[in-house]
């Protein structure tokens, strides 16, 4: 597994995406697992970015990623508040135009994209998301 | 991400390119709210050379969407969508939201 920090700002969404898709891509997936990895990772770390640190000028989001056996494992850590994804209602797709729900999208979208995820709030204070998919 | 506003007789198109993600969705909700601001509610967003784009994108799209076609008065009409983001568009159920067109001008020609 590879470990990188960065501040926990949107900005630096590009190098999230970056540094999972090269991994992904030296594993061997393909051109749409890349694409949906990424896409995952990015939602997570948003999510981690605008509720968990939400109040937190500049906290530190470490991601560890890496390959094994066919499946990626994304890890995402951080310090800020609590915030268990599964705990999100899931948005109404069914909904129309006028009812439809804003949020919760990204934590469908990473549900849907990757075949495992996992929230874990330890009692240091640290919250640990990890996000596994197999190759086909 | 880089946007160029087009106008043409019966709506205006706007052009995405690059990636759009948290970071750069505000940019994009402001080029699509700048436009109803300016009574323009029949829009084509063209996404032909759009690389990315994350929920955060899907929400500008759909605020966008909601306010043009109140009182009926227009909507928004996606064009040249990257194979990728039509997937994910899909998923979250957005495809049903939005008319799509394969081609920039065929989605004009729709207004």
């Amino acid at each position: 597994m590879k470990t990188v920090q960065f501040t926990a700002k949107f900005e630096h969404l590009d190098e999230i995406r970056e540094f999972v898709g090269a991994i992904a891509r030296d594993g061997g997936f393909s051109d749409k697992d890349v694409y949906n990895i990424q896409l995952a990772t990015d939602e997570a770390a948003s999510n981690i970015i605008e509720h968990a640190y939400e109040k937190v000028p500049n906290g530190i989001l470490e991601l560890s990623c890496g390959v094994r056996d066919n499946q990626i494992t994304i890890v995402l850590t951080d310090r800020g508040e609590s915030f268990d994804p599964s705990e999100i209602p899931l948005p109404d797709l069914k909904a129309d135009l006028s009812n439809r729900k804003i949020g919760g999208l990204g934590i469908f979208l990473m549900r849907k994209l990757m075949d495992e995820v996992h929230y874990e709030a330890k009692s240091d204070q640290s919250n640990i998301l990890t996000m596994t998919k197999r190759k086909r | 991400m880089d946007i160029t506003v087009q106008e043409f007789k019966h709506c205006d198109m706007i052009t995405v390119k690059g990636r759009v993600d948290s970071a750069t969705a505000p940019q994009l909700a402001q080029a699509l709210e700048a436009a109803n601001d300016g009574g323009k509610y029949k829009l084509v967003v063209n996404m032909s050379e759009l690389e990315y784009m994350s929920s955060a994108g899907f929400r500008a799209l759909l605020a966008a969407q909601r306010n043009s076609k109140r009182y009926n008065r227009g909507e928004v009409v996606l064009a040249s969508v990257p194979e990728r983001i039509r997937e994910a568009l899909e998923l979250a159920g957005f495809t049903e939201l939005f008319k799509t067109f394969d081609d920039p001008l065929q989605a004009v020609g729709h207004f």
